[in-house]
């Protein structure tokens, strides 16, 4: 056992597939679940009928210096940018792109995270060993400097950000789908499946998938929240779509812009909160339902 | 193959890896980079020739690589666009800066964080565990470069008592070297409490949990039935057994602190790699941009490495075991 793998070991309790419904009650049973689970709900309900109540428009600038960084005030929530935009609107649609890249990144990562492990997993031997070099070099390379490289040579649209973000984020998951299968594999209706003459294909999707698939909604979800927190940050580097203004690319504007020099928390306060509610959103559902799947941690907070 | 020799490989290969990305990365970069450069559509065929020659890309993409090998062996790591200069020079001024902004906020990381992680762990199910808890939760949802802006703001701006930039304060006079080390130390102050702030919760979680799991062993039983006090079943029993798996997520913890000092960086204007890094981007300097990249993964990696053979010294069965 080397050293990544025992961070990735856990995962080993095999898990009953559950009836979704029976998930979400349990979710909204614990505590911190359920606290995740509104803040989930609050963003949501913001992104997607937000920006049609109000409605951002980029390049509606103000019209001259009077209208520059203004306070909170009754025409304008939030106060206005650096360039007069509302930052109020700015915020909605800006919590639509980050949870849209977040999520798009996510289903990325989780496909090629997910076919890796279960590959490497359930054929073993030289497959195995390949595939888990190049997992083990994306875990340990870091992740961060990586993005920055790639998103600075390949441009600045939103595609380019989900992409990267996407193919850099699946290590862990291809480490602990993996250990799940392999345990899986070893069990007697598996082997029975085999003697039945069932093929490789068949034998994933039949026996190994539905049980490594709940595995793979709880850590899905704390990629989420990993992949939310990338995009804000190349974005406030300045990495992320100039006509699409996320959080991170907002308060990537605050900064550039001498917000803080002038005292204008109404521009630099909103986006930042709206990225920690998300987070600690997804952070939370995430644990709870690591809670739930695997007893052995019950009895945390 | 001995485990050990088997991690070493693994590190050369990660290396060459590294190395190889990086210079066809640097070399498919969509448009000319000549012309990126020079900034200009009419170049004499004598200045684009003698610009490839100056920045290596002259030849095919095999005698590149082969002189990018060569050169890189040699500690040349090519010639900034922007700055003018050999960005090995320009590099090596950046790295010391970040290994001190990294240094001392591991050690707060590291000391503060075990001792929550402990305090919490050793008080499962009572209000105080779960406070610590939700509060790491939500320091670990911070975007690092968030929680630097509000401290920017509230101590630099709005208290205006502590210096929000740079590592000296420009263009002082220092009468001795203590005066010149009190001022590094507290421009040091707001950074290095930035990145503690955020990776601290990943210490608190990762030992908790640890120490957790640990209270549930037969030895710990045992302490409990010898009769020894709280004190010493926690920290002679448990915290010793609980700190393997704490040294374990260094792997995971070396690439957070990574990218959190570039965040820290960009926004205290701290003179290291991060900084180096973000004008890099900004002035599409692909020289300096490369020369980032790779330091910073070697580095990782090789501190990934390290921090495995001190994994092995520590808990002889996993050398066995592999």
């Amino acid at each position: 056992m080397s050293l990544i793998d025992s961070i990735t070991a856990e995962g080993d309790a095999v898990l009953p597939p559950q009836r979704r419904g029976g998930t979400i009650k349990a979710l909204w049973r614990d505590r911190l679940g359920r606290t995740g689970l509104l803040l989930l709900a609050i963003v949501t309900v913001a992104a997607v009928f937000g920006p049609m109540l109000f409605p951002f428009d980029p390049a509606a600038v103000g019209a001259d210096a009077s209208s520059i960084l203004q306070p909170p005030s009754s025409a304008h929530w939030l106060g206005t940018d650096e360039l007069g935009r509302d930052v109020f609107a700015q915020f909605l649609a800006g919590a639509r792109i980050s949870l849209v890249v977040g999520i798009m990144a996510t289903l990325i990562s989780t496909v090629i995270g997910a076919g890796f492990g279960i590959v490497a997993g359930f054929f073993m031997g030289a497959i195995d060993s390949i595939l888990m070099a190049i997992t083990d070099f994306f875990l340990v390379v870091p992740a961060l400097p990586f993005m920055i490289a790639l998103a600075a040579i390949f441009g600045q649209n939103l595609l380019i950000v989900i992409l990267v973000i996407g193919l850099l984020s699946w290590p862990r998951t291809a480490r602990i789908v993996r250990a799940q299968t392999l345990s899986l594999r070893q069990r007697q209706y598996v082997q029975r499946a085999r003697s039945l003459g069932a093929g490789n294909v068949r034998i994933i999707r039949t026996t190994i998938a539905p049980h490594v698939g709940q595995l793979i909604v709880a850590n899905t979800i704390l990629v989420v929240a990993g992949c939310i927190l990338a995009e804000a940050t190349l974005s406030f580097i300045g990495l992320g779509d100039p006509n699409r203004i996320s959080w991170g690319s907002s308060l990537h504007f605050a900064f550039v812009s001498g917000a803080i020099g002038r005292g204008a928390w109404w521009y630099f306060l909103p986006a930042g909160l709206g990225i920690l509610v998300v987070v600690l959103g997804f952070t939370l559902v995430g644990h709870a339902f690591e809670r739930i799947s695997n007893p052995r941690l019950r009895g945390g907070a | 193959m001995s485990p050990l020799l088997r991690r070493f490989l693994f590190l050369c290969g990660s290396i060459f890896a590294i190395v190889t990305f990086n210079f066809f990365l640097f070399h498919v970069i969509p448009g000319d980079p000549i012309r990126l450069i020079a900034r200009s559509q009419r170049l004499t065929p004598e200045s684009v020739a003698h610009l490839r020659e100056l920045y290596g890309l002259d030849g095919s993409l095999l005698t590149q690589y082969v002189d990018y090998l060569k050169n890189l062996l040699h500690g040349d790591l090519g010639y900034s666009y922007s700055l003018q200069e050999e960005v090995s020079a320009v590099v090596g001024r950046a790295l010391g800066n970040t290994l001190l902004l990294l240094t001392c906020s591991t050690i707060i990381v590291v000391v503060v964080g075990v001792a929550i992680g402990v305090f919490a762990g050793s008080r499962v199910g009572k209000k105080s565990d779960s406070v610590t808890v939700v509060g790491s939760l939500v320091l670990w949802s911070l975007p690092t470069f968030w929680v630097g802006m509000l401290l920017l703001f509230t101590f630099g701006v709005w208290i205006g008592k502590l210096p929000i930039s740079g590592i000296t304060t420009p263009n002082a006079i220092y009468p001795n070297v203590f005066v010149y080390f009190s001022d590094v130390a507290r421009h040091l102050i707001l950074p290095t409490l930035t990145l503690a702030m955020v990776d601290i919760a990943f210490f608190i979680i990762i030992t908790r949990t640890s120490l957790v799991e640990v209270s549930g062993e037969d030895y710990m039983l045992t302490a409990r039935g010898k009769g020894l006090s709280r004190r010493t079943i926690v920290w002679r029993h448990g915290v010793r057994n609980a700190l393997l798996p704490v040294v374990t997520a260094s792997v995971l913890y070396v690439s957070a602190l990574v990218a959190g000092a570039i965040q820290v960086e960009v926004v205290f204007s701290w003179p290291g790699m991060g900084l180096l890094t973000y004008n890099a981007v900004l002035a599409r300097d692909y020289p300096v941009l490369e020369a980032c990249f790779l330091i910073i993964s070697v580095a990782v990696l090789v501190a990934n490495f390290l921090s495995d053979l001190v994994y092995r010294r520590l808990d002889p069965r996993v050398g066995l075991a592999a």
